[in-house]
């Protein structure tokens, strides 16, 4: 992690008709960092994800991720960041290597690269025989894990992972975090969000977003320590009860 | 009884909550009756023709001169013989000629029929129709207005005679062909639209573990959408009667009946797909594909059923809509009662409790 | 014998080539809170589904209250609250509507059993008017449960209730899920958050159709059978990868702000720090700990994995 700042967030106001889904938010994300992004269903996380991957314009408020504007850049943002939602976003009916294909081919990847990589990232997972194989018939931890490969599979400097581990068993959800290590010590910012307090705990990093403001952002340590809580479960619940 | 009304009275506010299905249900109906009858049917105007009167007497001097003022035709030459016919309208923008048989008048005056020729360039097969119609028309109208002033009624029978599409006997009509299509869309693709949406957003599981009976899920579903296919029924044939001048020369009640008659059976057809369909695409791809294309195309809706390939002419004997097109266009055109449409009649119907059966067994009362 | 409220035997269901119940048997007593724990496709939903009779069971049998999920599936109905995965709420109705709704066809009104819905319509109350599309998740999910409690079943079937819901609105959930129990009503709930067995009287874990244990929590913690410790270093990272090579360790997972190691003997403490002083980790934090359910989790699924 470094000082360098990838997303710069200043004053982003995001209203819809008269209601304010983001209240004038002020952050930045360091190059290399695990950010996570907490708060409430509704307190407006979502909306600002959306913002930062250039895929809706804010009200108001100066916002570079990846050193390029969101109102005038947005092609050269997708182009440097890399997304995974909480639904899964392979495709069930493909395979993995034609998912892989197909999603590099998006970002113009040449056909010799795709292969190299796709041959690194086989022999990481230890994943060889799965090459071949539907998404469709993979178990739910596989395809999670899966999605967020092919979400750096363009080493891209951002990645956004939207509640990448709702509902998958405790053991693959810690095997997804150590990918998400793996790919941050790589050098790839992560940008998270996750109901799962403990996952807090493993970001560098953490904002809690309440009602459309952010409320807290520290590391975990420096939160409990000013919140008095043992963990962040009670930093998260002693701030959203607040509201 | 409450359970059941409490039902039907939440799917009436789905219908009217939801802006898109609304414009389906009101705004498409609309539009599809005014397109086809403004859109698709030729307008006639200026019509080219060309006449071999073979008598030529004040009677068919007449005739000649009250078609053309008319303002539909124009005549473009006079014939002095029947050698060239094909030649004309192959080599001319002849649409239509007119040959009046020879001794008109005088087969008139000694009260006997005189006969008339309308020849028509049926290659455009819908223009065709309309011309000879109009034409038709204008005779009717002046054989009318003769007989008011004779003693003897005229008798004048104008032969109709398609060259290049001789087989051509289907009358033209968007209204009876845009009614079926219309009801069916609302009916069917709706119903299973709106079975398949609980299905896909869960809410049919808590039906499913309610005391409701299948029969009460199924009938609550479908009575706004009898209600409202209804009302659209109505709508088409005002704006065919009001706007297009279509008439309803038979029973209007026998005609709501009928119409009754088939929006349930689309209805049923609709509780057929959504036994089928667990998604509200898949619902409305197979509305479309089973239900609307087959509508359009295999009807005789637009493409007169005479005129396919065998297979098709017998695959379109299992189209509901075929059937209901005939009944409406024997009670709205011919006129004709009961009796002559008893037989499609009876056609729907059983069609109506083969889908019912189907339906009801494959209803699930569990998932899987 | 004690009065149970459901009673499952030897229930197997598959789908295709899929196990998704593999011979579970359990019995939970009545108006208890019964915790599923396990995560997504472990066939918990399948289970629900046939004790809410809307599936079939391959082979064995289950009864709640009395009846037979199968047989008797009519009264089942009438006697089960049932709140799907998702929230199979009317989102273009209102709150008020949805709830008139699920009462009027299970043949009550809200005002008869507006007390035992009280406690949590009030909550959603003053937006009774809006429509259930544009609540909150945590208010989706209150609305969700009065409509389940509005025929006041004997037996509320919760699939993952709080699933996707803040950790807020989780609580409070829990909270009224608690009251619940004191109206006699038996509670059977599955979710994928181990931290919520605890509130449970018992739980089943499940894992790929298979049930690892039923226990209360506290047993089930009792049960864990090596000695476990949480470790803190600055850098967790390399801490982790570290302990995964010390061949004592029978397992090493991240928890939180730590790690925790189970180890093969009991004399480990003083191993553990040697071997990481050996590996150039210096005073670390390092203290034993109580398992709590996730520990307890993994290690059965590590007993269990192929």
């Amino acid at each position: 992690m470094t000082d360098k700042p990838i997303i710069k967030v200043v004053n982003l106001v995001k209203k819809f008709g008269n209601f304010v889904a983001n209240d004038h938010l002020n952050f930045n994300v360091y190059e290399g960092e695990i950010f996570g992004f907490l708060g409430a269903n509704g307190a407006g996380k979502t909306t600002a994800i959306r913002i930062l991957c250039g895929l809706s314009h804010p009200t108001s408020g100066e916002l570079e991720v990846a050193g390029f504007d969101v109102y005038k850049q947005s092609e050269q943002i997708k182009k440097n960041i890399g997304y995974m939602s909480q639904k899964f976003s392979l495709y069930e009916n493909l395979t993995l290597r034609e998912n892989i294909r197909f999603y590099a081919g998006i970002y113009g990847l040449s056909k010799k690269e795709i292969n190299i990589r796709m041959d690194n990232l086989l022999e990481n997972l230890h994943i060889g025989h799965l090459r071949d194989q539907l998404i469709g018939s993979l178990p739910l931890g596989w395809k999670q894990k899966l999605a967020f490969s092919v979400a750096i599979f363009h080493q891209p400097k951002i990645v956004f992972l939207d509640e990448p581990t709702g509902g998958v068993d405790p053991i693959t959800r810690r095997q997804f975090w150590d990918m998400i290590y793996q790919a941050a010590k790589d050098g790839i910012t992560i940008f998270v969000t996750t109901h799962y307090m403990d996952e807090a705990e493993y970001c560098d990093r953490v904002s809690i977003m309440v009602d459309g403001r952010i409320e807290a952002l520290d590391s975990p340590a420096g939160l409990k320590q000013h919140y008095h809580a043992e963990n962040m479960d009670e930093v998260f619940l002693k701030l959203a009860r607040a509201s | 009884m409450k359970k059941f009304l409490g039902f039907v009275k939440k799917e009436f506010y789905h219908i009217f909550r939801d802006p898109r299905t609304l414009l389906v249900l009101f705004g498409i109906p609309i539009a599809q009756v005014l397109i086809f009858g403004y859109v698709v049917t030729t307008e006639i105007k200026n019509i080219r023709i060309a006449i071999l009167d073979q008598s030529k007497d004040d009677v068919t001097r007449e005739i000649t001169q009250k078609i053309i003022s008319s303002g539909y035709f124009e005549l473009q030459q006079n014939l002095e013989s029947s050698e060239y016919f094909e030649d004309i309208f192959k080599t001319g923008d002849v649409k239509e000629i007119i040959v009046f048989e020879p001794d008109f008048a005088k087969k008139l005056g000694k009260n006997e029929t005189a006969k008339m020729q309308l020849i028509a360039d049926a290659s455009d097969a819908n223009t065709a129709n309309l011309i000879v119609n109009y034409t038709s028309a204008i005779i009717g109208d002046y054989v009318q207005k003769e007989n008011k002033l004779l003693n003897i009624p005229m008798q004048i029978k104008p032969v109709v005679r398609m060259v290049f599409n001789e087989k051509l006997k289907s009358v033209y009509m968007f209204v009876p062909g845009t009614m079926a299509l219309i009801l069916m869309l609302v009916s069917a693709m709706m119903t299973s639209i709106s079975i398949a949406r609980e299905k896909e957003m869960g809410t049919m599981e808590i039906l499913l573990v309610s005391p409701l009976k299948p029969a009460q899920i199924i009938i609550g579903k479908v009575i706004p959408y009898v209600s409202l296919a209804f009302i659209n029924a109505i709508t088409i044939i005002a704006l065919g009667y009001f706007v297009f001048g279509m008439p309803i020369n038979g029973s209007l009640t026998l005609l709501m009946a009928e119409s009754l008659l088939f929006i349930c059976l689309a209805l049923s057809l609709g509780i057929l797909i959504s036994t089928i369909a667990n998604t509200q695409q898949m619902a409305m791809f197979i509305s479309l594909f089973a239900l609307m294309l087959p509508t359009i195309l295999l009807s005789g809706f637009i493409f007169p059923i005479e005129n396919m390939p065998v297979i098709l002419q017998g695959i379109s004997y299992l189209m509901p809509p075929k059937y209901f097109i005939i009944i409406i266009k024997n009670i709205m055109l011919k006129g004709t009662g009961f009796i002559f449409v008893w037989k499609e009649t009876l056609i729907l119907m059983a069609m109506m409790m083969v889908f019912i059966g189907l339906s009801v067994k494959n209803f699930k009362i569990r998932l899987q | 014998m004690p009065d149970f409220s459901i009673d499952i035997q030897n229930l197997s269901k598959t789908f295709g080539p899929v196990k998704a119940l593999d011979d579970v048997s359990f019995q939970v007593e009545k108006s208890e809170i019964f915790g599923l724990i396990g995560p997504d496709g472990s066939g918990k939903t399948s289970l629900f589904r046939i004790l809410t009779s809307l599936l079939l069971p391959d082979s064995g049998m289950a009864t709640m209250e009395g009846y037979d999920v199968v047989k008797s599936y009519k009264i089942i109905r009438q006697i089960t609250g049932y709140m799907p995965g998702r929230f199979s709420l009317y989102y273009d109705l209102t709150v008020e509507e949805n709830l008139a709704f699920f009462a009027t066809i299970f043949g009550t009104t809200i005002k008869e059993n507006y007390d035992l819905i009280k406690d949590i319509y009030i909550q959603i109350e003053p937006f009774k008017n809006r429509r259930a599309g544009n609540l909150s998740g945590g208010m989706k999910q209150k609305l969700a449960l009065s409509c389940a409690l509005i025929h006041k079943p004997k037996v509320l079937v919760l699939d993952e209730p709080t699933t996707g819901v803040d950790a807020v609105s989780r609580k409070e959930f829990w909270e009224m899920l608690k009251k619940l129990k004191q109206q006699d009503i038996t509670i059977i709930v599955s979710t994928p958050y181990m931290d919520e067995a605890s509130l449970c009287d018992h739980v089943a874990l499940i894992q790929k159709g298979k049930i690892l244990s039923i226990e209360t929590p506290a047993n089930i913690r009792n049960a864990f059978s090596h000695p476990l410790y949480k470790i803190a270093y600055p850098d967790m990272y390399r801490l982790l990868t570290t302990l995964r090579t010390f061949s004592e360790a029978v397992s090493a997972h991240r928890f939180g702000d730590s790690i925790h190691v189970a180890l093969k003997t009991r004399t480990g403490e003083k191993e553990v720090r040697s071997f990481l002083e050996e590996q150039g980790l210096k005073d670390v934090a390092l203290e034993p700990v109580r398992p709590n359910i996730e520990d307890c989790f993994m290690d059965l699924m590590n007993d269990t994995h192929d």
